[in-house]
């Protein structure tokens, strides 16, 4: 089946909404296991075609020009060891304590691959539909620069693990929505480099090695980003992905999801792209965002002002001070890294029955869950917030297997159950309630045994302490009464104990009837099942006089 | 510490045991404690070839070269001597020798210590090692932690490995005691070790002339017995070559036999640990105890590692033809223009004895053997650039003292790395470069695989391949100092094995006229990969009965008698 999608093109979130999504007709990528389309080096996955059509609206403030965004994202993978020898990495640890003679590039010593790297890189490929190589390979990328130990990085050139495949996003409702496929050219296994500490003079630097030899996934997308949130969106997603693998801890903060983003601006309707230039240094999503739609206006000023020609290929530092990007350095023609084959490892070989057992083995990606919450019938709010975050999405889950309705569920953790979180400053795996109470609460309410002011209170005590619905309602005698008889006789009394509003009601000063249900809530310690008691109360404050 | 006695080497080599032919088949490596195996020692081996007159040695100063490593073993089993009266004899004659040879780089003060650590062991009754006692000489390229280890260059003077190669590790489990480290050609690169940082080793069969390279310092130090075997490492011949200039047994195992881990790298798809033996049975006993796989190497052969030595110890006798049936190809390309015509001479007289013993000899012809040169020099350079990098005085070795960061790289490079070096990183980094990688190591790349497949075909049709190991008998001290394509071209007997990752055995085999004495010539056997136990099987075949030859340098002569 050929399949025409249109990438996305319109940046400005007011003219994008949710119904715009007609532009994009989803392509549903059942996600299949690459390993059994057979051995061949660099299967792709993808049996569908998917042709990009030529862009076509565009965001207004960028008068007639189109940014094109590609970017590179280094995943550093949280395997027990680095890549190439046995030393352990912990972020922040004191410098130079987690280094071994391998990882110092001393004489004499060799790599030694960590399969959990070759591991952590399958599935990754698999994630991001990518086709793999079953016969890859490791090259040398030399440049001297004191962090890099041996003088060159270990790294993937010609062949990489893995390409050729595609990423979904659902951009922010707040952000116009809509559901984006951007292209991954590419995701090749590296080394990482140590860390340079400037002194504060600027006269000396010391070398910090913990960080040399700890495995990275580097990402490389397609260019088909338009703007800061797509770009955002698509780095939140890989790290949504790497996290939901086990395969990352992917914190912007410490430099374990890093990107690099590529950013040019042409006129609509040209094929060629204009002069790119590289952004680092942004930490967080919303940096990225800002960075990248800030460079887009400055290139576009330039283009429009006559000045094009003042765009350099160069590498640019986003500054969160001033939100500006200043030059960091401007490129002298290409590098030359002199890539050959690394002789000190053999090739990287897959056996099928290791692809197919990783591929059994994924959990359900961030888009499958999307597309999962989005058929429960919840709006694309509710299914952002809940599968964004794979504790949540898991919580969320599991309180449904236990039967809990999936809009109540939804509600209760994006309302008190996600403000409690905010309060405490806790993540949902911290918290005492478990998913199965949660379930049992909406049960208790669904069916009447609770009210649902009741069941706020509950919950707040499940929240804080722990313990079970029905322990919490057997304790505290929080049953609701549903008896008509009982809760007549609690409207009889506060009625006898408020004769003067009661005349005031009839008197014609009907919206007094909310104080008198208030009255009757109260009497009943919040345990009288409202309908019910609405009705007698009608009835009572119209009725006999 | 007195001195021990000077002996004459004549007496020295009658004072070792014969090979014990005689020794049962189940006789293995190591030797137990054990006193029926001791018995068998004892006996002096009568020449199983005695019924075949015609290569019977005729008389005892021309006895076979027996194993060093067996005899030391015997007489510390026996009681004979002390682990410190041999290492004492060897320190003595290294001391006499040394300044005229100039092998060591280092040698090690705690020899005497460790060789009375070995008699105490022996005191105790417990099992001794298959090298105990043995005095090992380390190429200096090859790590060993508490000694320094430079690789022949000066931008790593000084440095001392925090960690001790695998086949070092190995010798030492064995028993075996590092006396030092040898010289050699800086990281490998050379065929003198007239290209070593620090100084100039000489042949101890004429001291003006070169012991070979790269691991010049430990051919010279065995053929001068200064120790008993040594490590050496074969990137394109650098243990070939010396063996043959300096008439010891030289042995380049297949790659990936031996764990590189610990050995600096200077081309890593070509390096290859090898050995140096007065004997092809002492380099087996060595090769068996550094083979194996290593997890600290992963281009290491999981490959099972035979017992090399029990079936040479084991060899009851001679058959008058013991080689019958073995199909020799000798290679064409190796005899003819530009080889010293002595040296042919003596291999085509090799081969004439290689027939004696029953062997078929046929010339064959390796098309693309001209091509391995040019080959080799492109990929070695190429990972000898990237290899070298990390000699940046960042981490470890020689900084230069400077406050900017390219001079650090510059001034540290330029001041520690020799000329030799920096023409090969020169040259690599232009093959590397961008453009010019299809033309030259993609290429490289290309004729190395032709050469494999040339190597693979001809050994489908012979046991073995039998060259020269050099085209020439050792040159003179600074002859081929300002001619290094002239240097390169001696290289081309041996660089093709490397490019096919075979392994080779050079046993000396015959001599040329120079020096006072005649200089060796040794015989190149190639065999195909992981055929190292069949290779030294017709080495042992050959060179316990090769007639009239003795091996031992003029120098021990002079310095001895």
């Amino acid at each position: 089946m050929a399949l025409i999608f249109h990438r996305g093109i319109i940046a400005n979130s007011q003219f994008f909404s949710r119904s715009s999504g007609v532009l994009f007709r989803r392509l549903r990528a059942s996600r299949s296991c690459t390993s059994a389309r057979g051995e061949g080096t660099a299967n792709t996955l993808k049996e569908e075609l998917i042709q990009v059509a030529p862009k076509r609206a565009l965001e207004p403030n960028t008068h007639g020009f189109e940014a094109i965004i590609g970017i590179e994202t280094h995943v550093q993978l949280f395997t027990l060891t680095k890549a190439f020898c046995s030393c352990p990495y912990v972020y922040g640890s004191r410098p130079n304590t987690t280094i071994c003679p391998v990882c110092m590039g001393h004489p004499g010593t060799l790599p030694v691959l960590n399969s959990k790297v070759v591991e952590f890189a399958v599935k990754l490929g698999l994630a991001l539909n990518c086709g793999l190589s079953m016969t890859s390979k490791f090259d040398r990328k030399h440049y001297f620069y004191p962090d890099l130990p041996k003088g060159y990085q270990i790294s993937q050139f010609d062949i990489p693990i893995a390409t050729k495949g595609f990423i979904d996003v659902d951009l922010p409702v707040e952000f116009g929505g809509g559901h984006r496929r951007f292209g991954i050219t590419r995701v090749h296994m590296e080394e990482d480099a140590g860390k340079l500490l400037h002194s504060e003079t600027g006269s000396y630097s010391q070398v910090d090695l913990n960080r040399a030899g700890v495995p990275l996934l580097e990402i490389v997308s397609e260019p088909d980003m338009r703007s800061g949130i797509e770009a955002a969106e698509y780095a939140a997603e890989i790290q949504r992905l790497v996290r939901f693998l086990g395969i990352s801890n992917g914190n912007m903060q410490e430099g374990s999801l890093r990107c690099d983003v590529n950013v040019s601006v042409r006129p609509i309707g040209q094929s060629k792209f204009g002069t790119k230039v590289e952004i680092k240094n942004m930490n967080s999503f919303s940096a990225m965002n800002r960075a990248i739609d800030y460079e887009i206006s400055r290139q576009v000023l330039l283009h429009s002002q006559g000045q094009s020609d003042q765009i350099f290929q160069e590498t640019r530092l986003w500054e969160e001070g001033a939100q500006k990007t200043f030059t960091m350095r401007k490129k002298e023609g290409l590098a030359d890294y002199r890539y050959f084959p690394e002789p000190d490892l053999p090739e990287v070989v897959l056996t099928k029955e290791f692809v197919d057992k990783l591929c059994q083995g994924l959990p359900e990606l961030p888009e499958a869950k999307r597309r999962r919450y989005e058929k429960m019938g919840l709006t694309m709010q509710d299914v952002l917030f809940l599968a964004n975050d794979n504790h949540v999405a898991e919580f969320f889950d599991a309180s449904l297997e236990n039967g809990a309705d999936p809009k109540l569920a939804a509600n209760w953790i994006m309302g008190d159950i996600s403000a409690f979180l905010k309060n405490e400053r806790l993540s949902i795996t911290e918290i005492k309630l478990t998913p199965f109470e949660l379930s049992e609460l909406i049960a208790s309410i669904k069916n009447g045994t609770i009210s649902g002011k009741i069941g706020k209170e509950i919950l707040f005590e499940l929240l804080a302490k722990g313990g079970t619905v029905q322990s919490l309602i057997e304790e505290k005698d929080l049953v609701q009464i549903v008896d008509p008889a009982a809760i007549e006789a609690l409207v009889d009394k506060v009625l006898a104990a408020n004769p003067k509003q009661l005349e005031q009601y009839r008197a014609g000063k009907t919206r007094l009837q909310g104080f008198f249900a208030g009255q009757v809530m109260k009497e009943s310690k919040g345990k009288a099942n409202p309908l019910v008691l609405n009705q007698i109360l009608g009835v009572k404050l119209k009725g006999e006089s | 510490m007195p001195p021990p006695p000077v002996r004459s080497p004549s007496s020295l080599l009658l004072c070792h045991c014969r090979l014990p032919f005689h020794i049962s088949p189940q006789t293995r490596l190591p030797l137990s404690h054990n006193s029926s195996v001791r018995r068998r020692f004892h006996c002096s081996a009568v020449s199983a070839l005695s019924s075949d007159p015609q290569i019977a040695p005729t008389d005892l100063t021309t006895t076979p070269p027996s194993s060093h490593i067996l005899s030391i073993r015997e007489s510390l089993l026996s009681r004979r001597r002390t682990a410190a009266d041999v290492a004492g004899e060897y320190l003595d004659r290294l001391r006499r020798t040394e300044p005229h040879i100039r092998s060591f780089l280092h040698v090690s003060e705690t020899t005497m210590r460790e060789a009375e650590e070995v008699d105490r062991l022996v005191a105790s009754g417990k099992d001794l090692g298959p090298l105990a006692g043995v005095l090992v000489g380390v190429k200096d390229n090859i790590c060993t932690a508490g000694m320094p280890s430079t690789g022949g260059s000066r931008i790593l003077e000084g440095y001392r490995p925090p960690f001790d190669a695998t086949a070092v590790r190995k010798l030492k489990e064995a028993g075996a005691i590092i006396i030092g480290k040898t010289n050699m050609d800086e990281f490998g690169m050379g065929s003198t070790t007239e290209g070593s940082g620090f100084q100039v080793t000489a042949n101890p069969w004429d001291i003006s002339r070169v012991p070979g390279g790269s691991s010049g310092g430990s051919a010279s130090a065995v053929s001068a017995k200064q120790c008993v075997v040594s490590l050496g490492s074969d990137t394109g011949g650098s243990v070939r070559q010396p063996a043959s200039f300096c008439g010891v047994v030289g042995l380049k195992p297949t790659y990936g036999r031996v764990s590189r881990f610990g050995l600096m790298a200077y081309a890593s798809s070509l390096d290859v640990i090898g050995c140096f033996g007065a004997s092809v049975i002492d380099s087996a006993i060595v090769l068996n105890v550094v083979s194996g796989h290593d997890r600290f190497d992963s281009t290491s052969s999981t490959h099972e590692v035979p017992d090399y030595a029990s079936f040479l110890m084991s060899t009851d006798h001679f058959e008058s033809t013991p080689l019958k049936g073995l199909k020799v190809g000798m290679i064409r390309e190796t005899i003819g223009d530009g080889v010293d015509v002595g040296v042919i001479s003596s291999i085509k007289a090799a081969a004439l004895h290689l027939e004696e013993l029953g062997a078929t000899i046929t010339e064959v012809s390796l098309p693309s053997f001209s091509l391995g040169l040019p080959a080799y020099y492109v990929l070695a350079s190429s990972e000898a650039s990237s290899n070298l990098s990390r000699y940046d005085g960042v981490r470890y070795g020689n900084r230069a003292t400077v406050d900017e960061l390219n001079s650090l790289y510059g001034d540290s490079r330029a001041d520690g790395l020799g000329p030799e070096v920096k023409m090969r990183i020169l040259m690599g980094t232009y093959a590397l470069s961008a453009g010019y990688y299809d033309a030259y190591y993609k290429r490289a790349q290309q004729v190395r695989t032709l050469i494999r497949k040339s190597f693979k075909d001809a050994l489908e049709k012979m046991d073995i391949l039998v060259s020269p190991a050099v085209p020439s008998p050792a040159y003179k001290i600074g002859e081929k100092v300002n001619d290094p394509l002239a240097m390169y071209a001696g290289d081309i007997m041996t660089v093709n094995v490397n490019l096919a990752g075979l392994p080779a055995l050079v046993v000396p085999c015959g001599f040329v006229e120079g020096g006072s004495a005649g200089l060796p010539v040794g015989l190149q056997m190639i065999g195909s990969s992981f055929s190292e136990e069949k290779l030294l099987r017709i080495g042992h075949i050959f060179e316990q009965t090769l007639p009239n030859y003795r091996f031992v340098p003029p120098l021990l002569f002079l310095e001895l008698v």
